[in-house]
């Protein structure tokens, strides 16, 4: 940048830059490209040599991109001057300066350039979230204990009282020892009296423990059971409010998965191991006071294997913790083969693959098994290892205890005690190690989930909502952009339609009309421009006010396991019946419906088996009427019915129509008769626009796709005699048609 | 036309750095773009000419099969294209949770390279991966198990 100021001449200001990171042999590297108001200054990024291009007329900047790599050229009248490269992280920065070059070269041609409206973007932030969610992943699930917090005081309160009251009873067998069998063995009669006290007070004690360690394993299973509830609710309205896209890069089977098995997973872990793994680390730190009280050398002695164990249980604990994130994944793979398949059963029948299937089921099973057996093996090792150390253990406490008791310096009922202790000491130790792989699997599981909790939706609500209501439905599109992955999906389009108006997208399949429609529904966000309905801009209203005043017909209408009526009234659940019935009637449904058996109250399935597609398709307009929407959305809604369904369904859809601003999709033209414009798009981009008349006249793209379907048509003798048929022309862009 | 025969009649750069390509009837065709149809499977076969509308105009069977001419032509254009960086090392990753930044070496120089999520991945045959940034570039390995014991370990976590 410095080097930049040093090079400007007086009166020179920059009005864009853009740093590129390659090189022109495709090396990661640093450059800069400056756009002045007289000058384009180009840092090379090898070598750092500057070049400079004077502005004239007659220059422009062309701007590609094609598998994550984006090119930027600067060509005169005559050739090519320069060409530069980048990855598309630097995209945007690259389309403003391109945006700018072209005002500097109207500035030239002496004409008054459109100023720059980027003050209102800039309020937007669209970065990625690149924080780093934190390993300490299990802590976080704090968040949803924290409702729970008096309970789980209470429930750590009666697990200190439980765990002294098991400590209790080893204590007293030193007395017991001491005071009643020792002196019994050296002759002397046994105290009766002191018998019944100890007897009574073990009997007390280990009745006092079970009340108390009944009462806290209820309480907190109970919390932990409900946070497991919430942890999965939460998951799961997270996962709705996500956008599309996400759902589009994500495999059924694995978020299934991950909402259901893995919250449970963290259920038991919560309300079982990780309460049990607090309960040994308190007895551990109360056993050691009680030791350390009653002979300090001996209890230490008996903490030497202590820290043997834990630096065992560190090691194993990197191996198995990317062990099961491993299983956890396989595991993934062999469930999304099942979602894979059993929804396309049919296909998989009709193509004769099952022994495909079922081989690739073997082998992601087999890999499972391979995972499984690689992580047994240091597993497997790790428990008996655990015993070892335990028995080498109490042999180390025997040993000191009979050389402190040859040497006068304990009792033998002390020796009885701390023997009783150590065996409660080391046999929680032993199941203290299994904390480390339940703890493990809990954690990965728990990451698994807060991945999706951590994924910010790529249509955020704004955080301070703009009120929407009463939509008028004008839609105004500003330099859109879309990306997909690597892929320019819609490229600098803009578009006005007025309040009612009916648009007709048209388009090869691929030209980025379905896009648009989803990003006017705002399932995705412009990578750059701006919609705006009614003048606010889309990102600035709640989504769920937005969509509410937005009715979309589909392809293939879902309609929901549920009777008629509710999947009518799907987006307005408070329908009255009457409401349900004319929308009903509006869409031509009302007499389909009362021919089954059940009338309004009949059960659809999954995906609505027992109709028709037509029935169906009735069935989602009605449910779009229902709604009452300012816009209106009709994706190929009559693409997958015969001709005389379509005909039916599009007398439902002129009811539908009415009064609203429509955007709809069609293969097939003729559909599109009603529309007052039509929208004619390439590549992701606007070629022509205008009402159909006009478009034919011009013989441009649209009369091309216009004919080619008309020729169809006429080739299928179809009776249709209403169809305006052009005059074949024999055109060398049409044949191949 | 018979097939040992060129797909087309000529190919040129022009001065504006576009491929012109004069097709059998004689036509030419500026800014035409070469599109290989198997890239990851089978690079050499199958490269088609498309034209500026989206159109096919040509259809080469086999890249090695062109004259050396035009196939230099179109190497330098699909060469020009294609950016797939072969990574060397993995030197650090900040997190092994995604998103998840990496510091990395490839053929291409160091770089850091965000990893959206795990399913960005792309496992192929033999070890082989494909592993795509958020921003789309598309890193390669060759073979995962060919890489250093540090990499091959941080590696592993995603997998």
């Amino acid at each position: 940048m410095a080097a930049l100021e040093g090079r400007l001449q007086a009166g020179e200001n920059v009005v864009a830059t853009l740093e590129v990171d390659l090189d022109a042999q495709g090396r990661f590297a640093r450059g800069l490209i400056a756009l002045t108001n007289s000058r384009l200054l180009a840092c090379e990024p090898a070598g750092g040599a500057w070049t400079e291009f004077p502005l004239a007329p007659g220059q422009s900047l062309r701007l590609s991109d094609h598998g994550g790599l984006a090119f930027m050229e600067l060509h005169d009248a005559r050739q090519r001057l320069a060409r530069w490269r980048f990855t598309l992280a630097s995209n945007p920065a690259a389309v403003r300066l391109a945006d700018a070059f072209g005002r500097e070269q109207l500035r030239l041609a002496g004409q008054a350039p459109r100023e720059a409206d980027d003050a209102e973007d800039a309020a937007f932030d669209f970065g990625e979230a690149s924080k780093p969610p934190s390993t300490w992943v299990l802590l976080r699930l704090w968040r949803f204990a924290r409702p729970y917090q008096g309970q789980l005081l209470l429930g750590f309160a009666l697990m200190l009282g439980s765990i002294g009251a098991t400590l209790v009873a080893p204590y007293l067998t030193m007395p017991l020892m001491d005071k009643v069998l020792i002196p019994f063995q050296n002759g002397q009669a046994i105290d009766t009296g002191l018998v019944t006290l100890l007897l009574g007070g073990l009997l007390g004690a280990a009745l006092f423990s079970w009340l108390l360690g009944w009462a806290k394993t209820y309480l907190l299973a109970l919390v932990s059971e409900r946070i497991a509830a919430d942890l999965r609710t939460a998951t799961f309205e997270h996962l709705l409010g996500l956008s599309l896209e996400y759902f589009g890069n994500k495999r059924t089977g694995d978020l299934m998965a991950r909402i259901g098995s893995e919250t449970d997973r963290i259920s038991v872990f919560l309300s079982l191991h990780a309460l049990d793994f607090i309960t040994d680390v308190l007895m551990l730190l109360m056993i050691s006071t009680i030791l350390f009280n009653v002979h300090p050398g001996l209890a230490l002695a008996t903490l030497v294997p202590l820290p043997f164990i834990a630096w065992m249980i560190h090691l194993v604990r990197d191996r198995l913790r990317t062990g099961f994130e491993k299983i956890d994944r396989v595991w993934g793979e062999v469930t999304n083969i099942l979602a894979d398949t059993i929804p396309g059963i049919r296909v998989v029948k009709a193509f004769a693959q099952e022994r495909r299937e079922a081989q690739r089921f073997r082998e992601a099973n087999a890999k499972n098994l391979e995972v499984n057996d690689r992580l047994n093996k240091t597993w497997s090792l790790f428990t008996p290892t655990v015993a070892l150390l335990t028995e080498m253990g109490l042999l180390v406490v025997w040993g000191v205890g009979i050389w402190l008791i040859a040497h006068q310096s304990i009792t033998v009922g002390t020796l009885t005690a701390f023997l009783a202790y150590i065996g409660r000491f080391y046999g929680r130790l032993d199941s203290m190690s299994r904390i480390v792989s339940v703890t493990q699997k809990a954690a990965a599981g728990a990451k698994r989930i807060f991945d999706i909790l951590d994924h910010v939706s790529n249509v955020p609500d704004p955080v301070n909502p703009q009120p929407f209501e009463n939509v008028t439905g004008a839609i105004s599109m500003q330099g859109l952009n879309f990306r997909y992955g690597s892929r320019s999906v819609v490229r600098n389009l803009s578009l006005d339609i007025r309040p009612g108006e009916m648009v007709g997208l048209v388009g090869h399949s691929g030209s980025g009309k379905s896009t648009l429609v989803n990003l006017i529904c705002r399932f995705y966000d412009v990578t750059e421009g701006s919609i705006k309905v009614d003048g606010v801009d889309l990102r600035r209203i709640r989504v769920s006010d937005y969509r509410r005043h937005i009715g979309l017909v589909l392809q293939e209408p879902f309609l929901f396991f549920g009777t008629i009526a509710e999947n009518i009234a799907y987006g307005k659940p408070d329908a009255t019946r009457d409401e349900i019935v004319s929308a009903a009637r509006a869409a031509h449904a009302h007499e389909f419906i009362l021919r089954l058996p059940h009338g309004y109250d009949s059960l659809v399935g999954e995906r609505g088996q027992g109709l028709s597609g037509g029935e169906r398709q009735r069935i989602s307009i009605a449910r779009a009427l229902l709604i009452d929407p300012a816009i209106l959305i009709l994706d190929e809604a009559t693409s997958a019915v015969d001709t005389e369904t379509e005909k039916e369904i599009q007398r439902a859809l002129d009811n539908l129509v009415k009064g609203r601003t429509t955007i709809a999709i069609a293969h097939r033209l003729s559909t599109l008769r009603k529309a007052d414009r039509l929208v004619v798009m390439d590549r992701g981009e606007i070629v022509e626009l205008g009402p159909h008349d006009e478009l034919i006249a011009k013989q441009g793209h649209y009369w091309r796709l216009w004919e080619a379907q008309a020729r169809r048509v006429d080739a299928e003798a179809d009776e249709d005699g209403g169809l305006l048929v052009v005059a074949p022309n024999p055109n060398a862009h049409t044949v191949n048609a | 036309m018979s097939t040992s025969l060129l797909p087309f009649r000529d190919l040129q750069l022009d001065a504006h750095g576009r491929l012109v390509l004069t097709d059998l009837n004689g036509v030419l065709h500026a800014g035409v773009t070469p599109v290989r149809a198997h890239p990851i499977s089978a690079p050499d076969e199958g490269v088609s000419l498309v034209g500026a509308d989206g159109h096919e105009l040509a259809w080469i069977a086999r890249l090695s099969g062109l004259p050396d001419g035009p196939r230099r032509l179109l190497e330098g254009e699909l060469g020009g294209r294609e950016f797939h960086p072969v990574l060397q090392r993995l030197i650090s990753v900040n997190t092994f949770a995604t998103p998840s930044t990496w510091r990395i070496a490839t053929d291409r120089g160091e770089v850091d390279f965000v990893l959206k999520s795990e399913e960005d991945i792309r496992r192929l045959e033999e070890g082989r991966l494909l592993i795509t940034s958020s921003h789309g570039v598309q890193l390669q390995v060759p073979d995962r198990w060919a890489l250093d014991k540090h990499s091959r370990r941080l590696l592993e976590r995603f997998l």
